[in-house]
């Protein structure tokens, strides 16, 4: 048969889950990841990334929003995928994600980016006519309210939703973890270690996002970069980018100490058909080599240039790495036999709908959301909220 | 009193939305669930009836022996007695149903016979093999066997 | 005796409805389906398969009967049931650190039998092994499935709904065997349903019923009489993948450890 080595059962031939599979953990990894940086300032009051708070909620919405589309764009029968609301099964860690995802984007990150946008969202309003306040009035739900108890109200309850957030934000991730770890009947994804080693890349993966958005947003706006902020978010990425590599590397060594049945047949397809993006792009361009750059950051005096530098060229190659580590899970999960007897090979095509121009779409989709939720939520105070609230000083 | 409610409106306002969705959630689902689902199990229970209601084709050596008695005890008292009448004439459900219309299919012996006793050494050891061309000498299986009562004597 | 009006409503229309419950029944064993009759209860089965290793020739008719019983879609990927061939190398004395795995193959599902590839004499061990569905008891397909679109039954086989199926194919991930695929014509799921349209007519299944040498055989473990019982109690009997604790429902005799 053509693309298969040795002997794969017949029905395993073609692979089932396509690079969508793959963009949604990764997107929804974007999302946990983003908001834990958010809340880093929230709940544990690390003043100094407070610049990031607001970039990093909007970037978790857009990238929360575009989630579904892969999923919706791979199902056989996309317009039954109600049922999975209507019916779920308990005992299908895929149907009750459906209501983790559903209870993180409603009731945790709308919620929170609507309380801490209201008074912005009131300013504009006040100071706007037309469509624009419309739009505006519509968004604070008609509110006008803008005493000093209102505000106190909404940073309190701003405050406990980020608390419930956090736990929230590792649910909606874990979950994604627990959808392959749990899965008994392939050896490459069952183990109780994937929701960690998920989570952990999700946070690396988020933070990374969240630099780069920031350094990308601040030259667009021409504001000078606050070094401190950015400094304190690549420690956390290197700090976090610590633990996920420890538990990549525990679970690597386990399997080869352990080698079971399946060993053999896993570790020739990872020096074979998934060299190149386990090994080169994953371990080494992904992981090894921006652990290695921040760590000079950490140890070593450097000008501000050279930070910067460095900074985005490691957010940019982990976003690469944790791409690179989605792809290794499910198509790597895919490409070898049950009967660990033989492999086949990944055929993605252009232009069909699980091809790899739905791919790019579905990836660039949530950057253009990102750029509309700025322009509708700007993260630093918009001009028309200072007129605002200086005609409200006058009346 | 009247402050706090004021100054907390646009949070009851955000819970009445919130409330209204719920809702609409279990209108929809009250609306659109199938029926007859959670009878059995987690399934709708007319799947069962779904799954049931396939047409057949094959009809069944005792649908065979309805008819044609006299061939059943034959192969029974030979050495296809495990052999199924279907399993070398093919489907006959059709037939069975309604035998004067459609036919019944004689198959090709030289076909047919080759895809079970054709050598091959992961048939088991004991099972009636050879090589048919070297066997045969160019003669069809029914020339010397008798498909029904295959031993010769 | 004497018989008031009610009574005689009563009488009569049990009698009509007996009647006409028998008429429908004839009708059903006179169209040859015998067991239509409404006189299924599937309370009083629980399905499973036998299957005797020793006895299968790689005919392929029970995969060609399959596919044109059960209208599975064409094609090298999609098999309800399939046959794969085993060669076991003999262990070479100068070489015994050798690759310890069996070569199997299974030529588009044994669908077109298989051609000789081996020779003999080379000390080889050779057979072949008919594989399905094994309607797990405990199906982590039916686990993992979010919606509730494949179920085991309640006489024990695992079943597909089909309109209700949404294509996620995380029950084919699920499957330690391997046994499910996705219908490129209706992108739903399709697998053995063990012919239900059939054994719930007192058939037995296609695979079974085209078997030339009663390698398969269906088997009702509810009924008290039926033959499965001595044959899982006279032979060694295993299931496949038994580490997986799947609750696996067919039984193979004379299952080489070397099977995967």
């Amino acid at each position: 048969m053509p693309g298969v080595e040795g002997f794969m059962y017949p029905n395993e031939v073609e692979l089932q889950w396509s690079i969508l599979i793959v963009i949604y953990p990764f997107v929804t990894g974007l999302v946990a990841g983003a908001f834990i940086l958010a809340s880093l300032e929230r709940v544990f009051n690390v003043e100094a990334v407070k610049p990031t708070y607001r970039l990093a909620l909007l970037t978790a919405l857009a990238f929360l929003l575009v989630a579904p589309l892969p999923l919706q764009l791979h199902l056989g029968h996309p317009e039954r995928s109600l049922e999975m609301f209507l019916t779920p099964h308990t005992s299908s860690a895929m149907a009750m994600f459906g209501f983790v995802y559903l209870w993180y984007l409603m009731a945790v990150l709308v919620i929170e980016i609507w309380l801490d946008y209201r008074k912005d969202l009131v300013l504009v309003a006040r100071a706007s006519t037309g469509l624009k306040r419309l739009i505006y009035r519509a968004l604070t739900l008609g509110s006008d309210n803008l005493s000093e108890r209102s505000l106190a109200l909404d940073a309190r309850l701003g405050r406990i939703i980020t608390i419930i957030g956090i736990p929230s934000a590792f649910l909606l991730h874990g979950y994604v973890g627990f959808i392959f770890g749990s899965v008994k009947a392939n050896p490459w994804w069952s183990t109780p270690l994937m929701p960690i080693v998920f989570l952990f890349s999700a946070i690396v993966s988020g933070i990374a996002a969240v630099l780069l958005v920031y350094m990308i947003y601040s030259a667009r706006q021409g504001d000078r970069l606050d070094m401190a902020c950015l400094d304190t978010v690549a420690r956390y990425l290197f700090y976090a980018f610590l633990v996920d590599f420890s538990l990549e590397m525990l679970d690597l060594i386990h399997r080869i100490y352990e080698a079971d049945e399946s060993f053999r047949s896993l570790d020739f397809m990872v020096h074979t058909r998934l060299y190149t993006s386990q090994v080169v792009l994953q371990i080494f361009v992904g992981t090894l080599v921006p652990i290695g750059l921040l760590w000079l950051t950490q140890i070593v005096r450097l000008s501000e240039l050279a930070r910067k530098t460095i900074y985005a060229v490691s957010a940019a190659l982990t976003l690469v790495g944790i791409f690179a580590m989605r792809w290794n899970v499910v198509i790597g999960g895919q490409l070898f036999s049950k009967s660990f007897l033989g492999y086949t090979t990944y055929k993605m095509d252009f232009a069909t709908r699980e091809g790899l121009l739905p791919a790019l779409i579905v990836m660039i989709l949530p950057l253009l959301i990102l750029w509309a939720l700025v322009w509708l939520l700007p993260p630093t105070e918009p001009a028309g909220a200072k007129h605002g609230a200086e005609e409200a000083r006058a009346a | 009193m009247r402050q706090t409610f004021k100054d907390s409106e646009h949070l009851l306002r955000l819970a009445a939305l919130f409330a209204a969705g719920i809702l609409l959630f279990f209108i929809t689902r009250a609306a659109l669930m199938p029926a007859g689902f959670g009878e059995l199990g987690h399934y709708r229970s007319g799947s069962l009836q779904d799954n049931r209601s396939h047409r057949l084709l094959f009809a069944g050596s005792a649908a065979c022996a309805e008819c044609h008695d006299d061939v059943v005890q034959t192969v029974s008292a030979g050495k296809h007695t495990s052999v199924h009448c279907e399993a070398c004439h093919g489907p006959h459900q059709a037939h069975a149903s309604d035998p004067t219309t459609v036919a019944a299919k004689r198959p090709d012996p030289l076909v047919l016979c080759a895809t079970c006793h054709e050598k091959n050494v992961a048939k088991p050891r004991q099972f009636p093999q050879v090589d048919i061309q070297e066997h045969a000498a160019g003669a069809s299986c029914t020339d010397c066997h008798q498909a029904h009562s295959p031993a010769m004597e | 005796m004497t018989m008031n009006r009610r009574d005689f409503l009563e009488q009569g229309g049990k009698f009509i409805l007996l009647t006409g419950a028998a008429a429908l029944a004839w009708d059903h064993v006179l169209a040859g389906q015998p067991e239509q009759a409404p006189n299924y209860s599937m309370n009083d089965h629980w399905w499973a398969m036998f299957i005797d290793v020793e006895k299968c020739i790689g005919c392929g008719n029970c995969v060609r009967a399959c596919k044109a019983e059960n209208d599975v879609a064409p094609g090298p990927s999609y098999f309800r049931t399939w046959v794969e061939r085993y060669h076991i190398p003999k262990k070479s004395p100068d070489h015994l650190e050798a690759e310890d795995h069996p070569m199997v193959d299974s030529p588009n599902g044994g669908y077109d039998g298989f051609p000789e590839k081996y020779g003999d004499g080379d000390g080889a061990k050779n057979f072949f092994v008919p594989k399905l569905c094994n309607h797990c008891a405990h199906s982590p397909c039916v686990q993992v499935c979010p919606v509730g679109a494949t179920y085991v039954s309640p006489d024990g086989v695992v079943l597909v709904d089909k309109t209700y199926c949404l294509g996620c194919r995380y029950c084919v991930q699920a499957c330690p065997y391997g046994c499910r695929f996705i219908d490129p014509r209706t992108h739903t799921v399709d697998k053995c349903n063990l012919c239900y349209h059939r054994i719930t007519r007192g058939l037995t299944t296609a695979c079974c019923e085209a078997c030339p040498t009663g390698a398969r055989m269906l088997g009702d473990l509810k009924n008290p009489k039926d033959p499965i019982h001595e044959l899982l109690r006279d032979h060694t009997v295993q299931v496949l993948k038994p580490q997986m604790a799947t609750g696996a429902k067919v039984y193979y005799n004379g299952l080489d450890g070397s099977v995967r």
